[in-house]
């Protein structure tokens, strides 16, 4: 990846997986603001999760999961801030203890009673809610990291999962402090 | 009951209240309302372009001579697209430019309706913000907001988006111009007295220092300049500039060490890669600039100021960054040192004499040295006798781009901010002409002279029917070797000698070609009718194409190759056959 086209590609630094959050007000093109901001710029978007936050002064709270050195993250967060619809940015490591990270899937699993219960019992640690039920099927909503999901997708591909839908990953500090 | 105003009246009030003088526009069926209204509001001329790039270039050139924004006016579709260039280049050269185009109405928008584009999104990157307007009611607080993103921080380009039916809807207006919108909480001056103090103190130890300044200066504002030569003749530092910044020092004072970079002196190069201290004051390492990244300046500290956050560790990592405005920080240091470090005044000059010993070593070299013909003309000869020339004057330059644009900043030396519009980061061929009209426009009574190449005027060559228009004297001095003269010396250096596609086997007679729009046209073919031809040039009160014939083969020196560091320069046609450039250099741009 080279930056300048006047230099040789060389060492590049360490890649670190970043959480960016960004307060953004709620307007048309804001997200093709943000997100042409990463494409224009060579940055890359692991996944990304955006909801209206606020909606009495219409704030939306954009959260991207990326990749990058050091230095990289530190531009990613300079160019947001001169976006003129952010208001603010938080970067969070994602092996920040003091984070929480979420992500939800929803999984179709077709099958007779005894399969659609095998895997709801595979999805027990990541708390398993089931959305719909037939008998010949079920939905259930889970949440968890992403490679824990990553992993049980591949776990229930061979149990009946006929379908699967999933969030970018959100982020919240533990404690009292919010982020100002 | 408060009166009611038509969108197109509320453009005009804001523009009024912005105290614009002077559009830069050319009308449409999108527009046609705005164009309307113009009529109604003599304070606001309108001059009418060949193409809405002259346009983009022109205000481009208005507001680089002036510091107040240029304001553009087109219609929606091609209107809109052709503008794009001149958006782009202002935005990587930091141009603050207020661009309003035409929209189809609201109902058509998506419909792709005749001469419709998603204009908003053409322009997102390449504007600091652009917005669509879809109520009349906000239109006045859009307008006004988009003057003060275009001039708040680091300048830029904006663009205001507005359907044909909200030119036509009725609104109340109120003028929000002199509320100074600190769109959520964004700050440009958070530079503190500590960092001020840090850097006193590097340049207090520093054996071997530079200042490397750049187009913040100039658009600080005049007073920057004035405080960059206190604070140069202050500390007796050397100082380089990057193309944008020239004219903030004055190019003959004997600490200025001419411009660096890829075709930067020797001098200025190598004083930046041996320094042991760079003060980068409003540029951004750009890598014209640098040369190869990893062996840029390798023993130096290096200190970044810059009203852009983002500028800061954004190509090369910096010891001591100071965001602010370069005027405000530039004050804070002399102000500083006057009042805490007297002595460091005059202990400093001895502090640095074996710097200065070598940097005059690096000058006897003489870099910008060529040799001179008697029978055919040298560019640089004609840049340097255009100088000597007009430098009497108070001159206004525009450029081209290309080996006309950098002999003209080796050889033309400026003493003034403002003086100096080229297009730089984006590099447009095309840009000088246009430019030169907005110059002129600004100041009627001043020399302006486009240095120009014969590929790049032909891309805008249009506009000197809008410079015969308004009675526009500006001189396109063209440096003709009918080469695209940089593309033919790449290949040359790194394509063995392949000239694909560079050469123009057919060029206008621009002597007719000028009398075709209405101008003068003069051609020079031998040194000896030179002198006499440019004096012919500055003396007639009408635009002037001035068809220089010169050197076909003449090659840019001095040269960074490609991925060569600063210390690695080609000083000539003798130099080029040492260092010849291999392998990876080849792929560089």
């Amino acid at each position: 990846m080279s930056k300048s086209a006047y230099s040789n590609p060389t060492k590049s630094g360490k890649l670190d997986t970043h959480i960016i959050v960004v307060w953004v007000d709620n307007e048309a093109g804001v997200l093709a603001r943000v997100v042409g901001l990463f494409s224009g710029r060579g940055y890359n978007i692991e996944s990304l999760a955006v909801a209206e936050v606020d909606l009495k002064k219409n704030i939306s709270r954009i959260t991207i999961v990326t990749t990058g050195t050091p230095q990289v993250i530190e531009q990613i967060k300079l160019q947001l801030k001169k976006l003129v619809p952010v208001h603010k940015v938080a970067d969070f490591m994602r092996t920040d203890k003091m984070v929480i990270f979420k992500e939800m899937a929803l999984i179709k699993v077709v099958g007779n009673n005894v399969k659609t219960n095998k895997a709801f019992i595979a999805c027990k640690k990541f708390n398993p809610v089931i959305l719909d039920k037939t008998k010949k099927s079920v939905v259930i909503q889970i949440t968890a990291l992403r490679r824990e999901i990553d992993k049980l997708i591949k776990s229930l591909k061979n149990k009946g999962m006929v379908s699967v839908s999933r969030t970018g990953a959100v982020a919240m500090t533990r404690g009292s402090e919010t982020f100002k | 009951m408060p009166k009611l105003y038509s969108g197109a009246e509320i453009v005009f009030k804001c523009l009024e209240d912005q105290k614009v003088s002077h559009l830069f526009g050319y009308p449409g069926g999108a527009v046609l309302p705005i164009y309307d209204e113009l009529k109604n509001h003599p304070s606001i001329k309108h001059i009418l372009v060949r193409h809405e790039q002259g346009a983009g270039h022109a205000a481009e050139g208005y507001a680089r001579s002036t510091g107040k924004p240029g304001v553009v006016l087109v219609t929606s579709g091609p209107g809109a697209t052709n503008v794009v260039t001149a958006l782009t280049d202002a935005y990587m050269d930091s141009v603050p430019i207020v661009c309003i185009s035409g929209q189809v109405p609201t109902h058509l928008i998506g419909t792709d309706a005749f001469q419709e584009c998603d204009t908003t999104g053409i322009t997102r990157p390449c504007t600091k913000h652009n917005w669509l307007v879809k109520k009349i009611e906000d239109l006045p607080k859009i307008i006004h907001d988009a003057f003060s993103v275009a001039m708040s921080g680091r300048p830029g380009p904006v663009l205001v988006d507005i359907p044909k039916d909200i030119q036509f809807a009725k609104a109340v207006y109120k003028n929000f111009s002199n509320k100074v919108s600190k769109e959520n909480g964004k700050s440009d001056k958070s530079f503190s007295i500590n960092e001020i103090n840090t850097l006193i103190d590097l340049m207090r130890k520093s054996k071997k220092p530079v200042f490397y300044t750049g187009g913040g200066v100039v658009n600080s504002g005049p007073e920057a300049s004035n405080l960059l030569r206190e604070l140069v003749s202050m500390t007796g530092f050397p100082i380089t500039s990057t193309l944008q910044g020239l004219g903030c020092f004055p190019g003959d004072d004997n600490q200025f060490l001419g411009m660096l970079g890829m075709h930067g002196t020797y001098e200025a190069n190598n004083a930046m890669h041996d320094c042991d201290l760079m003060i980068n004051i409003g540029a951004r390492f750009d890598d014209r600039i640098t040369g190869k990244i990893d062996e840029f300046s390798p023993k130096s500290k290096k200190v970044h100021i810059d009203i852009d956050p983002s500028s800061i560790n954004k190509n090369v990592k910096v010891d001591l960054p100071i965001v602010g405005d370069v005027g405000e920080v530039m004050q804070s240091i002399i102000k500083t040192t006057k009042k805490n470090k007297p002595l460091f005044l005059k202990s400093n000059k001895q502090n640095i004499a074996k710097w200065w010993s070598q940097i005059d070593k690096w000058r006897a070299k003489k870099s910008l040295n060529f040799i001179n013909s008697e029978k055919k003309i040298m560019p640089q000869h004609a840049v340097q006798r255009l100088y000597e020339l007009t430098k009497k004057y108070d001159t206004y330059v525009t450029t081209e781009v290309g080996q006309h644009q950098m002999w003209a900043a080796q050889h033309y030396k400026f003493n003034k901010p403002n003086r100096w519009m080229t297009s730089g980061g984006l590099g447009t061929m095309g840009y000088g002409v246009p430019a030169a009209v907005g110059v002129q426009i600004a100041h009627p009574n001043k020399l302006v002279i486009d240095i120009a190449g014969e590929a790049s005027v032909l891309m805008t060559m249009q506009e000197m029917s809008t410079a015969v228009q308004y009675n526009l004297p500006i001189k396109i001095f063209i440096i003709n070797n009918e080469y695209m003269g940089m593309v033919r010396q790449w290949q040359e250096l790194l394509h063995e000698k392949n000239y694909s596609e560079s050469y123009s086997a057919a060029l206008p007679d621009f002597v007719k070609l000028a009398e075709a729009y209405g101008c003068v046209g003069i051609r020079a073919k031998t040194p000896d009718e030179l002198d006499e031809k440019i004096l012919e040039m500055i003396n007639v009160d009408k635009p002037v194409i001035f068809d220089c014939v010169v050197d076909q083969n003449e090659n840019c020196f001095p040269m960074i190759p490609s991925g060569k560091p600063h210390n690695q320069m080609l000083l000539g046609p003798q130099d080029q056959k040492s260092k010849k450039i291999t392998g990876k250099g080849k792929t560089l741009v």
